[in-house]
């Protein structure tokens, strides 16, 4: 999986879209928690991403640039940034911070992330929904982070977000996909992006994401967290592509009882009826 | 020499009288960054007209590794 160009597409990764962009892959990386930027980029081309997510923060700005900045680096890589606003509370500080970054990267697109409590860091889908009205109003293009409700997935659909992006499980838990059945209705009734966001803990989790039929899949802490990030970053990678074939492919019925794949006539036998005991020799 | 005091990052500050929002960023951070002045987002064309006034409450933020 050596490619010259990281971003060149493997086969079964087809162009798609998601407010505007046209990305071969299907995963969205988080940039943070990795061992060094060398890590962080090597498992970015390792993935194949096109799209990744940052944070805005207070910079000292009597410390100054000292060599190149995150941003930079990123760009420079061809990479489409996607600004959060991961730590704020409120409505208010996320519509503040996605204003931050669309100033500072030049982008109507948000990661709309309002956290409710720090030890669940689940959404708080009260203020989610008026950040995310303001925001649309406001012009900004809306991916907000989410609950697996299909009801607010719904919602957040019609106040014009660009994508939803549910929940598999907590931020940081690569607990997995929890709820399987949720993530398929909200798929089965979105006009919009689907995007699974936060509890991949490794590649079947991913694969499991795409043959639900999701669009897209975000992940940070499995691959930056993982003892070889690199590697986990090609295992998604492959993992996005097989699990996004299957979905395609369209999986067999399951069955209760086995079914035999081959013939059973013209088979050799000895006299022997299912279901007698055997007797051997 | 005059001063003013103003919340830079959440810290107080003494400036110059006549300090502008272009005097605060530090020149070669050309790209990949957003000043806010009490709340509201100060355009980077508009940094060098713009002072600090007393009590004024500036962030200055840049990307950063993020989920």
């Amino acid at each position: 999986m050596t490619n010259l160009n990281p971003r060149a597409p493997l086969p079964g990764e087809e162009p798609w879209e998601i407010a505007g962009l046209t990305l071969n892959s299907r995963l969205l990386l988080g940039t943070s928690r990795y061992p060094s930027m060398q890590v962080l980029l090597d498992a970015l081309d390792a993935s194949g991403t096109g799209l990744v997510t940052v944070a805005l923060r207070r910079v000292d700005p009597n410390v100054g640039a000292d060599g190149e900045s995150l941003y930079d680096v990123l760009v420079e890589r061809g990479l489409h940034l996607l600004p959060n606003t991961a730590g704020c509370f409120t409505a208010k500080e996320a519509v503040l911070t996605a204003e931050l970054g669309r100033e500072a990267l030049n982008t109507s697109l948000v990661k709309l992330e309002v956290i409710a409590d720090e030890e669940t860091l689940l959404p708080d889908v009260e203020e989610l929904l008026v950040a995310a009205r303001e925001l649309v109003s406001r012009g900004f293009q809306v991916l907000p982070y989410t609950t697996d409700d299909p009801i607010i997935a719904r919602r957040l659909e019609e106040i014009g977000c660009v994508a939803v992006m549910p929940l598999g499980a907590p931020i940081g838990s690569g607990l997995g996909i929890r709820n399987p059945h949720n993530i398929q209705m909200i798929k089965e009734r979105a006009g919009v992006p689907v995007i699974v966001d936060a509890g991949v803990g490794t590649a079947s989790d991913a694969a499991m994401a795409f043959e639900l039929g999701v669009d897209a899949v975000l992940m940070n802490t499995a691959v930056a967290q993982a003892r070889q990030p690199v590697r986990m970053a090609r295992a998604m990678r492959a993992a996005a592509i097989a699990g996004r074939e299957a979905y395609l492919a369209g999986r067999m019925p399951k069955r209760f009882w086995g079914e035999a794949s081959s013939p059973m006539d013209g088979r050799v036998t000895t006299g022997f009826h299912a279901g007698q005991q055997a007797a051997w020799p | 020499m005059t001063t003013i005091t103003a919340q830079i990052n959440g810290e107080a500050r003494a400036l110059r009288v006549g300090t502008t929002l272009a005097d605060l960023v530090p020149p070669e951070w050309k790209q990949g960054v957003a000043v806010a002045r009490n709340e509201e987002i100060v355009p980077r064309a508009a940094w060098a007209t713009t002072p600090v006034a007393p009590g004024d409450a500036i962030e200055i933020v840049r990307p950063v590794s993020g989920g």
